[in-house]
């Protein structure tokens, strides 16, 4: 066997999988948005931009989904950063696994079961009763935007926690050491060491949580009552309850490209980022 | 086989959310027990099952049921297995797109199915339904039915369907919050969502009935697709959004819990929270609103034809139907079992409605469902 029959067939498991799993349904997502919804639902092929042309009518749920996904992203970083520290920096080692398997643990039960747990804990016998008791009345949580924000982070921190972990815990702590024998204060030690080695764990974190909460329908379904919706709930109704396969496509294929397209400006920014990083390393 | 049971009252919940989606078919399947019911049902049965020796004919050894959850009595399965050999495997749905959808993909293996009215006209013309021949169906009595929950099963005079139970939608109200009265119109329920019950309403995942009874309350027909009136019913149901308390099928447990106070209801969860919780009311609108029947059908090309006939003719005979009714609590439209039904079950207000308030009921028309302008419209009243 020579080395490039083995190159191809050591590739071919993975070859397949994108061909069967990825281009072939895309493809077929592709075909469909330039059709015709047949008169009793599905499709009819045809090819037409009339379901592209028609894609104002689900701007809201696109405003919806770029609004909540980038602040969903930000509000898991500002919550998973320093809990990330702390479990790769300051806390006792022995300590460490245990702590990092309760970060895990929720992961072990359906996302599902854990937000009908939260419509519990969110509803008018949950917290509003708590707060009521201790003097804060009339508070509604369950079914408002602020209920969905707290579901996704509460859903997406873990994917957050563990890329920045990872970068906090491979830190060269003689870096630290360095810099504080060379004079420099705790926080600048912090804003020109740890923070700029943590980049890539940060990145790799905000890139699983925004393209995951890019697609998101279960939680503002169950925790939104339906009343918050995103380009998930959008395409899942025109899938299932108006049966337009036709224009549900062409909702998904644009959802894609717009990801495409955030996720490459996002890309670009991180690398510029990374390149300033070792010019400041290099000084 | 250890005997897991799933109460009627979780069973409904799971499946409100299988219906909306949220919630996989298997999950769905998994927790109410039905995968494995079916499962076992379907496969193990036949081959260990002795066939009688008295069987008049040889329909097979099975026939294959696409149907709503908690619509049968499966002691009736098991009796209709022992009579002829067929053991009866079900395939559980959540809703009538959905059947629709697997069965112009092709290659569905059911024998028969349980369409509701609005979809048979959409069957016949997909030629997706086979036409009955009532000479295999001897427990057929078309005079015994009631002709308005029979009618839809037939289109230009030929037979395709005949009739299972039938329905409505109205609302559900807490009364202990309206101060002992109790709300008699949509008018009312759509005035009540955006003052004194602000923020407690929930309207159903459903462009049918939420713009259907938003029509209502202009007196316009649940059925109409004219673009002023659903102009004004969209105005309404966008006024009325902000006061909401959920849009969602799911409407069981928040009326459980006490945070939603009314909400859009079918007759089976109407009854249901009425019996666990007595100061919630079933209100049909005076104006009118929507009733629903659903039919046994043949599917074009079903695989075990003389099997789905002799189910369904089993299931016609008023016996084995009035112990589905008692089961599942739906009414039938057959005289001959409401014969054999209790007295208070046909007395319940919930379940029979006064005739007045029946008769100012609509059929779902097959076009309310299909039509891409209602579609929108739900789409623009929940992006709103």
């Amino acid at each position: 066997m020579t080395r490039r029959t083995r190159t191809w067939l050591l590739l071919m498991p993975a070859g397949t999988w994108f061909l069967v799993m990825l281009l072939l349904p895309l493809s077929v997502v592709l075909v469909f948005s330039f059709g015709e919804r047949a008169p009793a639902g599905g499709v009819v092929p045809a090819f037409t931009f009339e379901q592209y042309a028609n894609l104002p009518a689900r701007w809201a749920a696109f405003k919806n989904t770029l609004t909540l996904a980038p602040v969903g992203t930000l509000v898991s970083l500002l919550i998973a950063y320093p809990l990330a520290y702390f479990l790769a920096v300051k806390v006792d080692p022995k300590w460490k696994t245990i702590l990092l398997v309760l970060v895990i643990v929720p992961f072990w039960t359906s996302i599902l079961i854990r937000s009908y747990a939260w419509i519990f804990l969110l509803g008018g016998r949950g917290l509003p009763a708590l707060l009521d008791w201790v003097g804060i009345e009339g508070v509604r949580l369950i079914n408002t935007p602020f209920a969905v924000l707290i579901g996704i982070i509460y859903g997406y921190l873990p994917l957050m926690v563990f890329p920045i972990f990872v970068s906090l815990d491979r830190l060269d702590k003689r870096l630290l050491e360095a810099a504080a024998d060379l004079g420099a204060t705790k926080w600048n030690t912090f804003r020109q060491i740890t923070l700029p080695l943590s980049v890539p764990g940060v990145a790799t974190g905000c890139l699983l949580v925004f393209i995951l909460l890019m697609g998101e329908f279960l939680i503002p379904a169950l925790l939104g009552g339906g009343k918050v919706f995103f380009v998930g709930n959008a395409l899942v109704d025109l899938f299932l309850q108006s049966r337009n396969w036709a224009y549900g496509s062409a909702v998904a294929a644009t959802l894609v490209f717009v990801m495409l397209i955030t996720v490459t400006i996002y890309m670009r920014l991180i690398a510029r980022l990374g390149a300033s990083r070792d010019d400041v390393s290099i000084m | 086989m250890t005997k897991d049971t799933i109460s009627k009252r979780k069973f409904m919940e799971e499946f409100r959310r299988y219906q909306k989606g949220s919630v996989t078919r298997r999950h769905f399947l998994n927790v109410t027990g039905l995968g494995a019911a079916a499962a076992v049902m379907g496969t193990a049965v036949p081959g260990l099952k002795p066939r009688p020796a008295f069987a008049a004919e040889d329909i097979g050894d099975r026939v294959i049921l696409a149907t709503w959850p908690n619509y049968h009595d499966p002691d009736n399965f098991d009796a209709f297995t022992e009579a002829t050999g067929a053991a009866v495997q079900v395939n559980v749905f959540g809703s009538n797109e959905e059947m629709l959808a697997k069965l112009q993909a092709g290659g569905s293996g059911w024998d028969v199915y349980v369409p509701t009215n609005y979809t048979i006209t959409t069957y016949v013309s997909e030629g997706l339904i086979e036409p009955l021949d009532t000479s295999r169906l001897s427990n057929y009595d078309p005079t015994a039915f009631d002709p308005r929950y029979a009618e839809a099963g037939s289109v230009d005079g030929q037979l395709y369907a005949v009739p299972k139970n039938w329905g409505t939608t109205g609302y559900a109200v807490n009364t202990s919050h309206t101060g002992g009265t109790t709300p008699t119109s949509w008018k009312e329920f759509f005035d009540m969502t955006m003052d004194s019950f602000s923020g407690r309403t929930m309207v159903h995942d459903y462009q049918l009935t939420t713009i259907g009874n938003a029509l209502k309350y202009f007196g316009y027909s649940f059925n109409s697709v004219a673009e002023n009136e659903l102009a004004d019913a969209e105005k309404l149901l966008i006024g009325a959004k902000p006061h909401l308390f959920a849009i969602s099928s799911d409407y069981q447990p928040a009326m459980r819990s006490g945070d939603a106070w009314m909400t859009m209801c079918w007759t089976g969860d109407g009854k249901q929270l009425n019996t666990d919780i007595p100061e919630i009311a079933y209100v049909l609108g005076v104006e009118g609103g929507e009733l629903w029947s659903d039919y046994y059908a043949i599917p074009k090309g079903a695989p075990h034809m003389d099997a789905a006939y002799a189910l369904i003719n089993f299931m016609l005979d008023p016996e084995v139907n009035a112990k589905e009714v008692l089961a599942h609590g739906y009414p039938s439209a057959d005289a001959h079992t409401n014969k054999l039904l209790p007295e208070e079950l046909l007395n319940d207000p919930i379940l029979y409605p006064a005739a007045d308030l029946l008769n100012a009921l609509e059929f779902g028309a097959a076009v309310t469902l299909t039509d891409p302008n209602r579609a929108e419209l739900m789409a623009r009243f929940k992006s709103a």
